[in-house]
């Protein structure tokens, strides 16, 4: 096989017992890769509903058919999938770096890991060798400090570690899956499905060859997306980086701030992607195989924090910041530090973070839950000694540590109006009553609030749809921007580079063409992401997620913006929440419960799993 | 013969280097047709997250890796630079390896002998990790050219900061 490496790795964690089974070409094209292929082989290797953290939950990392090539970005990233203990459904996260190049190297398409080891281990992927080695001495680490350890402790600089911090080891649902020093696999608690293994880290060392099917078209069309890099597609993301959106969105009054109390930051011009740039930014350094880098390394040259270093995007930036009223570069820097420390989704933290605010604000807090912390907005220092609460699981960082869902059903009174989620997954910094396409497009999110799932939200920010407005149409969009989503994520493309794919289903059938060999057609290539879509459906139905589940935060239905400006008012009614998921069902073929046929399972292959949509 | 002064060499911009390994890629594909870094003759590395530089051979005036083999597998092109290795004579014992300041020397995990940068010299365009460099970080020099680089830029920043003042 070409792109391919025809091999899946089987792990048992109890035991030490590994196998290997062969990827037949067959199960490649069907399943593509990376998010395609994890949901597959977690499906093929489950039979009934399960806790997330019980030993028998595989958590399933894929790699695609372009890692460890010189295509940009595909080349270096990876999948995690798993049950996921925040939303009860699917669990998927990718992540960039150096990580996945090295695993295909080992020979491996992906790494199906099952079980619970007895004591903290740490796998070593060394080729065909594959061991569990003592991890106590690593246990409590950061992942930062794991990697440098085992790199050392095994002699060999190239290794590449995937490794979780305390928060995963402490079971925290908002924790994730650390790479390469600054690369998360953060969303839906996958840091957590690891700690419940006792499995600190994943090193790996590959020395086998990668080779592709076509090698003088595929250098080709390389040289064709680093020109693509080079050029407006990337543009932001070379300068400013993701940043850059802090301001856009705060002029058009749809940056969320203060937990949803606004859609606008007053202060937003000293936290900007210009300021953060022209006073931290000291680096802007790449993943493996990326000519467009885009990795923004800050540190802090005078004052409080002085010489943290961390990475800032425009989501840890949002979350630490404006949506927590935070307008202190130094602080919200040693935020974004603390979450790479602890191994935190930055984003959940700080969604989780400004709930706890709100809730203090609106006085549901006793004085002996807040233990001396005044977590009111803009409170610099709540913030950072919130995370190290959250991240050691200390008192009221308990409570904040599994997201926001559970810490309103502690908190109680109300609090759940407050609670900024979707499925149990925090929001990202979009606000969603204004962006109303990116609304359906979160609400039906298979892994629960998140904008990066279909990507929709550019129509809405480009005024390339009427932003405002709740309309028959949107579903077919979400549809397609989400089958184009879910092939870049089973090709491992990064989704800062989605925008040189302005071909789209052409370009990602002509990359996977020239690599792999497999001749494809957009259209299939269409119809795979369909079929990845069903498969996570399948994955929430079986985990007991329903129509009830696509749904907004409550103050996204029922707090209108109040900022000044053209979005003043508005709000996603209930009434125009179900027109766009009964448009979105349809644009589906699904049924007016959100669930695929008996026929649509069989076109696509996926008859095997009838038997988790019987209900209908 | 080459002498000192004409010898070239791939130089890489820590400042410009952003830790791609893009120049891994472009080597081992042009060498070996295939992607692995592992066979790559120019090497990243990356200290801390922002001290980039991708290393190879600095074809060395009387290099130590020439002297120290033991088999004399190692010569060094009169007219290039390059470091020719007679593969026959070769076992792979790492004394070259050790005797590299720069880590250039590197063991090909197939045929367990060593292999080094050779500026690409089958290649019509020349050095294939300069050409596919994004950054521009790569280029081929002379320790001359290096040296006129280090004045320029130097003075460009002294009279930058004069400008300011």
């Amino acid at each position: 096989m070409f792109g391919y490496a025809g091999k899946i790795l089987y792990v048992d964690l109890a035991t030490g017992k590994t196998r290997t089974e062969k990827l037949s070409e067959e199960t490649a094209k069907k399943y593509v890769g990376g998010i395609g292929l994890g949901m597959h082989l977690w499906l093929s290797n489950t039979k009934t509903r399960m806790d997330a953290f019980s030993p028998e939950n595989p958590l399933v990392l894929a790699l695609g058919p372009l890692s460890g090539t010189m295509f940009p970005t595909g080349g270096n990233g990876h999948a995690f999938i798993s049950k996921s203990p925040a939303t009860g459904g699917v669990a998927e996260a990718v992540a960039h770096g150096t990580f996945g190049t090295e695993l295909k190297r080992a020979g491996y398409d992906a790494v199906v890991m099952t079980g619970k080891a007895e004591k903290p281990v740490y796998l070593f992927i060394d080729d065909d060798s594959v061991k569990l080695r003592d991890a106590s001495h690593i246990w409590g680490r950061s992942p930062g400090e794991a990697d440098d350890v085992i790199r050392d402790e095994l002699g060999d600089y190239y290794i590449r570690v995937a490794a979780i911090g305390l928060a995963g080891e402490k079971l925290s649902k908002i924790s994730g899956i650390l790479n390469d020093k600054t690369h998360v696999a953060g969303r839906t608690g996958l840091g957590a499905v690891m700690g419940s293994k006792n499995l600190k880290a994943i090193a790996v060392r590959g020395t086998c060859d990668v080779a592709v099917a076509k090698p003088a078209e595929f250098l080709d069309l390389v040289q064709e997306f680093h020109e693509r890099m080079k050029g407006p597609a990337a543009k932001k993301y070379r300068t400013l980086g993701s940043i850059e959106s802090l301001s856009i969105n705060n002029d058009l009054t749809c940056m969320p701030t203060n937990n949803y109390e606004m859609a606008h930051f007053m202060n937003a011009d000293k936290i900007s992607g210009e300021v953060l740039n022209e006073h931290f930014v000291i680096k802007i350094i790449a993943c493996n195989s990326c000519a467009m880098r885009c990795e923004h390394e800050a540190i802090i040259r005078e004052g409080a924090y002085k010489g943290t270093m961390t990475r800032l995007e425009y989501d840890n930036v949002w979350a630490l910041g404006p949506n927590c009223g935070i307008d202190q570069p130094n602080f919200i820097i040693k935020a974004a530090e603390r979450c790479y420390y602890y191994g935190l989704d930055a984003t959940s933290t700080g969604v989780a973070i400004s709930f706890l605010m709100d809730c203090h604000e609106k006085g549901l807090l006793s004085h002996e839950q807040l233990e001396g912390i005044d977590p009111h907005f803009g409170n610099a220092n709540a913030l950072v000694n919130l995370i190290e609460k959250i991240g050691k699981r200390e008192g009221i960082g308990g409570i904040l540590a599994d997201g926001v869902k559970v810490a309103a059903e502690t908190i109680g009174k109300n609090s759940a109006e407050l609670a900024q989620h979707i499925k149990g997954l925090e929001v990202t910094g979009y606000d969603l009553r204004c962006l109303k396409t990116a609304a359906l497009g979160a609400a039906v999110s298979f892994r629960g609030a998140d904008h990066t799932r279909s990507g929709v939200l550019v129509l809405d920010l480009k005024g390339i749809v009427e932003s405002l407005k709740a309309e028959v149409g949107r579903g077919k969009l979400v549809k397609e921007f989400e089958d184009v989503t879910n092939l870049l994520d089973s090709l491992m493309i990064c989704k800062n580079a989605k925008g040189t794919f302005y071909g789209e289903l052409v370009d990602i059938a002509k990359v996977y063409s020239i690599t792999t060999g497999i001749e494809v057609t957009p259209e299939e290539m269409a119809v795979a992401g369909q079929r990845i879509q069903t498969l996570a459906k399948l994955i929430n139905t079986r985990g007991g997620l329903t129509r009830e589940d696509d749904t907004l935060p409550w103050k996204v239905m029922n707090k209108p913006v109040p900022d000044d400006g053209p979005a003043k008012g508005s709000v996603v009614t209930k009434e125009e929440l179900d027109l766009l998921l009964d448009d979105y069902y349809q644009a589906r073929g699904w049924t007016k419960q959100g669930l695929p046929t008996k026929t649509q399972l069989k076109e696509l292959g996926l008859e095997a799993y009838a038997d988790i949509v019987k209900e209908d | 013969m080459v002498t000192l002064h004409d010898r070239k060499f791939i130089s890489a911009d820590s400042d410009k280097c952003v830790g791609c390994q893009i120049c891994e890629y472009a080597c081992s594909f042009s060498h070996e047709k295939v992607f692995n870094a592992v066979k790559s003759r120019i090497r990243v590395v990356r200290a801390r997250q922002i001290k980039n530089i991708a290393v190879t051979c600095r074809k060395c005036q009387e290099p130590a890796c020439v002297a120290a083999c033991p088999r004399d597998a190692l010569s060094q092109s009169l007219e290039t630079g390059n470091i020719i290795i007679d593969k026959d004579q070769c076992n792979g014992c790492g004394w070259c390896i050790e005797a590299c300041d720069y880590g250039a020397m590197m063991m090909h995990p197939e045929t367990k002998t060593v292999y080094v940068c050779d500026l690409c010299q089958y290649k019509p365009d020349g050095p294939q990790c300069v050409k596919w460099c994004p950054e521009e970080a790569l280029t081929v020099v002379t320790s001359d050219v290096l040296a006129q680089k280090a004045r320029l830029s130097a003075i460009k920043k002294l009279f930058q900061d004069k400008d300011e003042t």
